[in-house]
């Protein structure tokens, strides 16, 4: 047995150290033997619909490419531009030797029973490289698609982007109309090369009694950029992710920004963490969150290991009618001459700013989701016409019914 | 075009504006003068409608109609529009969006803006980190938008400095009309000033001393300010009474 195997072996029963521990046999691993479908044919229109508000398209067309695996089958997956590379992560596995010495490179197969899981039971996954110089204009869309209700999905991701390449992903991880319940474990490693640029967009539009476990970690070197987006605007049963982003070379710079709408009945712990190594890094954690009923614990972490690094940490949370948020930000400095700084706020809508709306003709409710909006308002680059749209009714729902 | 008949008015349990009777006829701009705490911001924030202002017994009329139970939106769309003294942030909210809902689509915010050189603040969020000027400029435009029949004006010069101040002024003319003769104008205006500079701007037709929640006098507001400055509030109002 090999020592990673071994390691995930004795972590099958280990705890995260944040959010509700699961029971993984409460899951199903039966999932569908859905069949590969190039032209997206098995789709009914409910599910291209709900597919839709996770930002996944179904078409080729304004793709570089796209990857699509529902339950543990992969459905779709191509790629359309020279410089690109989209694969199951098994295939570029057999593919490419070296693709073997990076999987689980930035995460720790042991860090606890779901990575454990993602080993012992893999269900495939996503592989993704912008080969050395390519300029990939546009974006790749991937999705993560529970097909079968109570299903347990189980997939590791890898991306690579080379030496002063360009690549933006969107990934959209949605349930079937259907699926009530299920599982999402997700083992992602991205590398950013020297001078290369990744843009990572995810949409989560999941079950309301869907459980997701992301296991996310980043390496940039000198000169690389990662941007995270990620969206969570519909009801999910708990979220519990923090991303690590290790800033490895001079000049590295990582912005992440998340926004979540925290429904009732739901349980989120998201955060995000970037490690600042190497002199003149930046960092930026943006996170907005809005309590409707539901829980969120926001974490943010920033570490400065070195002199000569900039970094700031904003969170904001806003509670509609009630819901829990609670904000932890944490700056870590561990030498003289790091810039860390962050903000931090909870609250709910002043009744002030809601009045002063009222008196330039607004009724309480459009007081209010002007108020939403302009709280959400990050300006997240490249999001699909439709994602925008779901955004709006996101905010329109939030507001009613205070 | 504004009546208001024996008005009484609470904040939680204390009285603050205590049987106020005022006309503001249609074209005319009247005058509120009074010393801090006195209850002019009260009375601007009472015809308005706020919630944490009681109507404890009385009326206000606007264009012949009783809005003393309105909501504050329907008072706004009626057409009575208020200029704040100090006016809350809203984090995330840019000006250009207040502009485009406050005109409900009636305007262009970079066109208004680009006239009257506030196109920077454009992407700004609503009133954070302005100068007190940059805020009298923010709330006077947002009306401009919002082309209200009466403009309720609470220190509109307060913070400003001179430069500002003749910007300020120029929009509030035009916010009132005196461009027109007095019986062509349709807007009428009521101001709150300490200092009576915007006085200079605004042709004022009539002016009040508000003291402890009570209209003591009206008359001429130069010859009120010119008495405010000679004897003071106290003596102004005996001698008016």
């Amino acid at each position: 047995m090999s020592e990673i195997r071994e390691r995930a072996e004795q972590s099958r029963g280990k705890k995260a150290a944040f959010g509700r521990d699961l029971n993984l046999e409460d899951f199903s691993r039966q999932g569908g033997a859905w069949e590969y479908d190039p032209d997206y044919r098995q789709f009914s229109p409910e599910e291209r619909s709900r597919l839709l508000t996770a930002g996944i398209e179904l078409t080729d067309e304004d793709h570089a490419g796209t990857f699509l695996q529902a339950d543990k089958a992969i459905v779709h997956c191509q790629t359309r531009q020279p410089g690109l590379e989209v694969l199951p992560i098994t295939e570029a596995a057999s593919r490419h030797d070296w693709v073997n010495d990076l999987i689980w490179g930035l995460v720790a197969v042991d860090a606890d029973k779901y990575t454990a899981a993602a080993e012992l039971e893999l269900d495939n996954g996503y592989f993704i490289r912008a080969l050395k110089g390519a300029q990939i204009a546009q974006p790749v869309e991937s999705c993560l698609y529970l097909r079968t209700d109570r299903f347990a999905q189980h997939v590791h991701n890898l991306v690579v982007v080379e030496e002063g390449a360009s690549l933006h992903i969107i990934t959209g991880c949605a349930t079937h109309p259907g699926v009530i319940s299920g599982l999402h474990i997700g083992v992602s490693e991205f590398y950013v090369r020297q001078g290369g640029k990744l843009t990572f967009t995810m949409v989560h539009n999941w079950g309301e009694e869907v459980h997701v476990r992301p296991r996310t970690a980043v390496m940039v070197e000198a000169g690389g950029t990662y941007v995270s987006n990620y969206l969570l605007l519909r009801p999910v049963k708990s979220v519990q992710m923090y991303p690590t982003v290790t800033l490895n070379g001079e000049g590295a710079v990582a912005r992440m920004q998340s926004i979540l709408i925290a429904h009732p009945g739901c349980e989120l712990d998201v955060g995000g963490r970037v490690i600042l190594k190497a002199p003149h890094t930046r960092a930026e954690i943006i996170a907005r969150t809005l309590a409707i009923g539901g829980y969120s614990m926001a974490r943010g972490h920033l570490v400065g290991l070195v002199p000569d690094i900039k970094a700031h940490l904003e969170c904001r949370g806003l509670i509609l009618g009630n819901g829990v948020v609670h904000a932890i930000p944490e700056l870590e400095g561990r030498v003289a001459g790091v810039e860390m700084s962050h903000e931090a706020a909870v609250g709910k809508i002043a009744a002030e700013e809601v009045e002063y709306l009222m008196a330039r003709g607004l009724d309480e409710e459009e007081a209010v989701s002007t108020i939403v909006r302009g709280f959400l308002n990050v300006k997240i680059e490249g999001l699909p016409p439709a994602l925008e749209e779901e955004m709006e009714l996101a905010i329109q729902e939030s507001g009613q019914g205070l | 075009m504004l009546e208001i008949d024996d008005l009484w008015v609470n904040i939680d349990d204390k009285e603050v504006l205590k049987g106020i009777n005022l006309r503001v006829p249609v074209g005319e701009t009247h005058i509120l003068f009074g010393k801090n705490g006195s209850g002019k911001s009260s009375l601007l924030m009472t015809i308005m409608g706020f919630e944490r202002f009681q109507v404890k017994q009385g009326r206000i009329s606007f264009l012949g109609q009783d809005i003393t139970q309105l909501p504050i939106y329907e008072r706004a769309r009626l057409g009575l529009g208020l200029s704040f003294q100090r006016p809350p942030t809203i984090r995330g909210v840019k000006i250009a969006d207040v502009l485009r809902v406050c005109s409900r689509g009636a305007i262009v915010p970079e066109v208004l803006a680009a006239t009257y050189d506030f196109t920077q603040f454009l992407d700004r969020e609503v009133n954070y980190g302005f100068s007190g000027g940059e805020i009298k400029r923010s709330e006077l435009l947002q009306l401009l938008a919002q082309n209200p029949k009466m403009v309720l004006l609470d220190e509109p010069e307060s913070g400003v400095d001179l430069e500002n101040l003749q910007v300020v002024g120029a929009i509030i003319a035009q916010l009132l009309q005196k461009d027109r003769r007095p019986q062509a104008r349709e807007k009428s205006g009521l101001i709150i000033t300490h200092t009576g500079f915007i006085m200079d701007y605004v042709n004022a037709d009539k002016g009040y001393i508000l003291l402890e929640g009570r209209l003591l006098c009206s008359g001429n507001p130069r010859d009120i300010l010119q008495d405010i400055k000679q004897f003071g509030y106290e003596e102004c109002s005996k001698c008016r009474r």
